[in-house]
């Protein structure tokens, strides 16, 4: 008996970076969350040629999910060109062969950071959030172990504390991203730091959402059909950023979440968040045969 | 005999508080031996007894933070029956939040110091499920005056106050449900006289007002007197001597409670 008749015959590295055993762990965990809607699932996390922050969950589940057929597509903020958005895309098109896309209506992965597209997603696709920080009650309990036993109780009373806070001080709710959601009518969840304008996206949606967090090695899903409820007093209601009336500078879309760009005189001028519907309405407007979506809001106001 | 007439509430049927034979030990210590006490609805304990002698620790089983060793603890209310020592969390953490409330001889323990005032009185609404900002407002606004805490300084936090206002601020959260039971550890310490009267005045006036139930921990005789029907002294974690205030204060049977007795008069 030899060494070489012990071990096993050289492999090359396994389809889409990650080995079958983290794949089978991060599914795992995957299935528990979609049968516990908003429940955070501790997985074991891999080391990714990325560092922890940048990514790390999100794109550990697109590695176990994608397949040579599956379309993807990455933005960070909204926009598809971002350095970490394309060094995502590029990274994971390179490990598993898969045909990437910018147009949120040919993809069926998208892995997002901080945004969800203004297209309506369908029940065919799957959306992946990065999360950095998956607890919601961290700010009101550090404890860990403690903020277990308050979901396991549902004992969210503190949450609602934080809002009354806010409101003391402020006149009124200053939570702008990470918007702090009742899934399922159970269990408290944050939402990743997507905007106020993007929360109500999520609520009784087509697409499936897995919201992973490397680092804190814990990913919580919203599965299709799931009611998700921001956190609000009975008499204070839900606000998304009054983005309805802003133009976008570049490709005239209105109506759209917008991001802010300051100029030297003190004024600002606005830009469609979503980079490829602004690039999709550029081209239509100059005839191109494109494609847009139906869209969440319709004229800044959801539909 | 003139205990009945001294103190008629004392007549009435059945205790609304009753905890049999409790012991807790923290190692080698014992921090409460074999302590059985019952309260009538409408009156006032007084627990008094030298530092170390298990006061708090009695009064954190009452609030259901800490589980004894032995012992039974029952409350006469429809909601709950038999031994609340055996309830889970779940059910100590609703009893408690919406039927016993607690003053801590360290406010710090009681209170949230960064959040407002009326923030800290509002989660105890919060708890019991009250989700209109307008009426957590109100109801925390009306707790804190009945509490005499000044208005004005309604949303300031409790670190920026006073060592008064900041007991004012935890009495306010813990009658904001009207609780059947309200527990008090040391709640006059750290203050100056003037402070301190001005808040046992205000216990006096919410027990008279609203015929709360109280257990009143104290190492200073003059605040249990000024507060008490009964009271039960507390040495090395055991009770020595119980009875009526004026009983125990005009003619203590027990070494240890004479010594207590003359060294305060
Ligand atoms: N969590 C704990 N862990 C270990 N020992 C404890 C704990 N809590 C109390 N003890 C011990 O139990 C005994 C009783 O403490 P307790 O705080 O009940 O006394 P007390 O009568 O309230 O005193 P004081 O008048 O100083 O407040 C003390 O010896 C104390 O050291
Ligand atoms: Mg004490």
């Amino acid at each position: 008996m030899s060494l070489s008749s012990l071990t096993k015959d050289w492999e090359p590295m396994s389809y889409g970076f990650l080995d079958a055993s983290a794949k089978r762990e991060i599914r795992r965990k995957m299935l528990k969350a979609v049968a516990v809607p908003g429940c955070q699932m501790p997985y074991a996390s891999r080391e990714v040629p990325m560092a922890r922050g940048w990514g790390t969950g999100g794109l550990q589940v697109s590695l176990t999910l994608v397949n040579p057929k599956t379309t993807v597509k990455v933005i960070d903020q909204g926009a598809d060109d971002s350095v970490n958005a394309a060094s995502i895309r590029r990274f994971l098109a390179r490990v598993s062969g898969a045909p990437t896309t910018l147009d949120t209506l040919e993809a069926d992965l998208i892995q997002s950071r901080h945004r969800i597209p203004e297209e309506k997603l369908r029940a065919d696709q799957v959306l992946v959030l990065q999360v950095p920080n998956p607890e919601p009650l961290r700010p009101v309990q550090p404890n860990m172990s403690i903020a277990r036993q308050m979901h396991a109780d549902a004992d969210y009373g503190r949450m609602w504390l934080q809002l009354y806070e806010q409101i003391v001080r402020s006149g009124r709710v200053m939570q702008g991203a990470s918007y702090p959601s009742l899934v399922n009518g159970r269990h408290v969840m944050t939402p990743s730091p997507i905007p106020r304008w993007d929360v109500p996206k999520l609520h009784m949606a087509e697409h499936l959402t897995i919201l992973s967090a490397g680092r804190e090695k814990r990913l919580h899903a919203v599965p299709p059909f799931t009611r998700v409820e921001p956190l609000v007093f009975d008499d204070v209601p839900y606000k998304v950023e009054e983005h309805g009336e802003l133009i976008c500078g570049r490709s005239g879309a209105k109506g759209f979440f917008m991001n802010e760009i300051p100029q030297d005189d003190g004024t600002s001028t606005y830009e469609i968040s979503d980079s490829d519907y602004g690039v999709k309405t550029i081209r239509q407007a100059e005839g191109a045969q494109v494609h847009l979506g139906e869209t969440w809001y319709k004229n800044g106001e959801l539909s | 005999m003139t205990i009945a007439l001294d103190a008629p509430r004392l007549v009435q049927a059945q205790p609304l508080l009753t905890a049999q034979n409790v012991s807790k030990s923290y190692g080698d210590v014992q921090a409460v031996r074999d302590v059985s006490a019952e309260v009538f609805p409408g009156e006032v304990l007084g627990i008094v007894g030298e530092s170390g002698s298990g006061k708090s620790t009695f009064l954190r089983m009452l609030n259901l933070e800490e589980t004894p060793d032995t012992g039974t603890y029952t409350l006469d209310l429809p909601e709950v029956e038999g031994n609340l020592f055996e309830l889970d969390r779940f059910a100590r953490r609703m009893l408690c939040a919406k039927r016993i409330g607690i003053v801590y001889q360290n406010p710090h323990l009681g209170l949230l110091m960064n959040h407002s005032s009326s923030g800290n009185v509002a989660e105890r609404l919060l708890v019991a499920g009250e989700r209109r900002f307008t009426e957590l407002r109100e109801r925390a606004s009306e707790a804190l005056q009945a509490s005499e805490f000044p208005l004005e300084r309604l949303d300031a936090p409790p670190i920026e106050l006073s060592g008064g206002m900041q007991q004012r601020v935890q009495l306010a959260k813990a009658i904001a449900l009207e609780p059947a039971l309200l527990l008090l550890d040391e709640p006059t310490t750290g203050l100056d006289v003037s402070v301190q009267a001005l808040v046992l005045d205000t216990l006096k006036r919410l027990q008279q007002d609203r015929n709360i139930t109280m257990v009143i921990v104290s190492h200073d005789l003059g605040v249990i007197r000024t507060l008490a029907d009964r009271v039960m002294v507390m040495r090395r974690g055991a009770v020595v001597e119980a009875g009526l205030a004026d009983q125990i204060f005009q003619d203590p049977q027990h070494a240890y409670t004479q010594q207590l007795v003359h060294a305060k008069l």
